[in-house]
């Protein structure tokens, strides 16, 4: 990923802020510009969301892309947020505690990094609300 | 006018490593080292953790047991010696990630295990002049030790956030005072690059650590006209949990002021979090009206000591994050690969 690209939805990824059409009540994360549904009649705005939602479902990860290798074996899955938008995100447990349904929160890390000698990449990963 | 403490967060990473794991693969006598240290285990950072991401879980404790708006803070100093960047500041990551951006100024701050304590003073001046409403001081690291160097008995990691302001009614303390001791001493170092810190030995004390405590608390006391037995509880910058209880009864601080800060021997020494962690333990528990005496160390060397008076509203506040304490509950014990893995030691090909 380049550095530009990950620095202009760096505030969206750091603080998990999404946006929500006024008019129907939708969330959307990553944010949206438009509400598919209301159209032009939608009303967008920025939201923060609280981050607590639940695990939609999961795949546990041995053979990891480079950069990764010494996180292996993580668990990624597919987290749905309290106020209704998913997202795939990797969720730090064991990999034989995770299950579908299991609540999670937010908690900031490091995502990556550009070898030894490029930027570091923060943003927020998951654990169990019972942690 | 009155200065103090807003609020405050800790974070510890969960795993832990014991002493005997570290000492069975170094071939050490670890009931040597364990009541020579008096650290039992430390905290190992998960493989994604580092000074900013403990840094920002810190900072979002202390914003949430407050409620206060992020938008609030002036100034963000985040103290340690093992920032991710050579150049490029920790405190813009935890800036951001705290929703304090973009109005505010922000720096990263170097002294030893003191950079934390450092940072709550720039703070305490910042805001008594007026010139930022309130300020985040953060002292946090993740201490790397050689891998059969002493100091790997007990680098850890974990780090604190501190909210400072000046208006009373938010205060939880007040900070009464603060006062500090500095020469230039080569008790510990570590050049630019260089992976591992050098050190003195392994328990040169007496003209870094013994010699700028001592100097900073009493410095404080006189200036103060106060004396160890006005302070309910007492907190020394904690390399491991002998120094400490030597320093407090070279002053005499009795060990019932000095145990419910004294968190080195579950958490291992957190170099810019360790004094300051001790602090936040102990307003964990202090009551309204309670007196705190801490003093913060930092090689190379200087003491920052400070007089501390809890408030009414620590009461309200305090359930609102996770208590020291439960930050070192329930830890997930790591063995030494593990551990190595965690700590970057050893490269996976
Ligand atoms: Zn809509």
């Amino acid at each position: 990923m380049s550095v530009a690209r990950f620095w202009r939805n760096q505030i969206a990824r750091y603080n998990l802020v999404g946006t929500k059409c006024k008019k129907c009540g939708e969330h959307f994360y990553p944010p949206r510009n438009m509400c598919p549904a209301c159209r032009r009649d939608g009303q967008i705005e920025d939201f923060k969301f609280n981050g607590h939602g639940e695990v939609l479902t999961f795949t546990i990860i041995h053979t990891a892309a480079e950069g990764f290798e010494n996180q292996t074996p993580y668990v990624l899955g597919i987290i749905k947020l309290q106020e209704g938008p998913s997202l795939t995100c990797q969720i730090i447990c064991e990999p034989e505690s995770v299950y579908i349904g299991m609540k999670v929160k937010p908690v900031f890390r490091k995502l990556g990094q550009d070898g030894e000698r490029g930027m570091i990449y923060y943003g927020n990963k998951f654990i169990p609300e019972q942690c | 006018m009155s200065v103090g403490i807003v609020s405050y967060g800790a974070y510890v990473p969960k795993y832990r490593i014991k002493i005997d794991e570290i000492a069975r693969l170094w071939g050490d006598d670890a009931d040597i080292l364990k009541s020579g240290l008096m650290v039992y285990e430390k905290s190992v950072p998960d493989v994604d953790e580092d000074t900013a991401t403990i840094a920002v879980e810190a900072a979002r404790a202390a914003i949430s047991r407050s409620d206060i708006d992020a938008k609030r803070i002036g100034a963000v100093y985040t103290g340690s010696e093992s920032h991710p960047y050579a150049v490029k500041p920790t405190s813009t990551i935890v800036a951001e990630a705290s929703g304090a951006t973009p109005v505010l100024t922000a720096a990263d701050f170097e002294f030893a295990c003191k950079a934390g304590t450092a940072a709550v003073q720039a703070c305490m001046g910042l805001v008594s002049s007026g010139m930022i409403d309130l300020g985040l001081a953060i002292g946090a690291d993740v201490a790397q030790g050689a891998p059969g160097d002493a100091l790997e008995y007990t680098a850890a990691a974990g780090g604190v956030a501190y909210i400072i302001g000046n208006k009373e009614s938010e205060l939880v303390a007040v900070i009464e005072d603060t006062f500090s001791f500095t020469t230039d001493t080569p008790d510990f170092w570590r050049r630019e690059g260089m992976p591992y810190p050098e050190h003195g030995g392994r328990f040169t004390g007496e003209p870094g650590y013994f010699k700028h405590v001592t100097n900073a608390a009493k410095g404080l006391m006189e200036k103060m006209h106060t004396k160890p037995s006005d302070y309910d509880f007492a907190v020394f910058h904690q390399p491991n949990g002998k120094f400490p209880s030597r320093v407090a009864s070279m002053l005499g601080f009795s060990k019932e002021q000095i145990n419910p800060g004294l968190v080195v021997p579950r958490l291992g020494n957190t170099y810019s979090g360790s004094c300051m962690i001790g602090i936040a333990a102990t307003l964990d528990q202090a009551k309204p009206g309670d007196r705190i005496f801490a003093t913060a160390f930092g090689s190379g060397a200087g003491g920052d000591a400070f007089s501390i008076r809890v408030t009414d509203r620590i009461e309200e506040l305090r359930d609102r994050a996770p208590k020291v304490e439960e930050l070192l509950a329930n830890p997930v014990y790591v063995d030494y690969s593990r551990y190595a893995r965690h700590k970057g030691k050893i490269k996976v090909a």
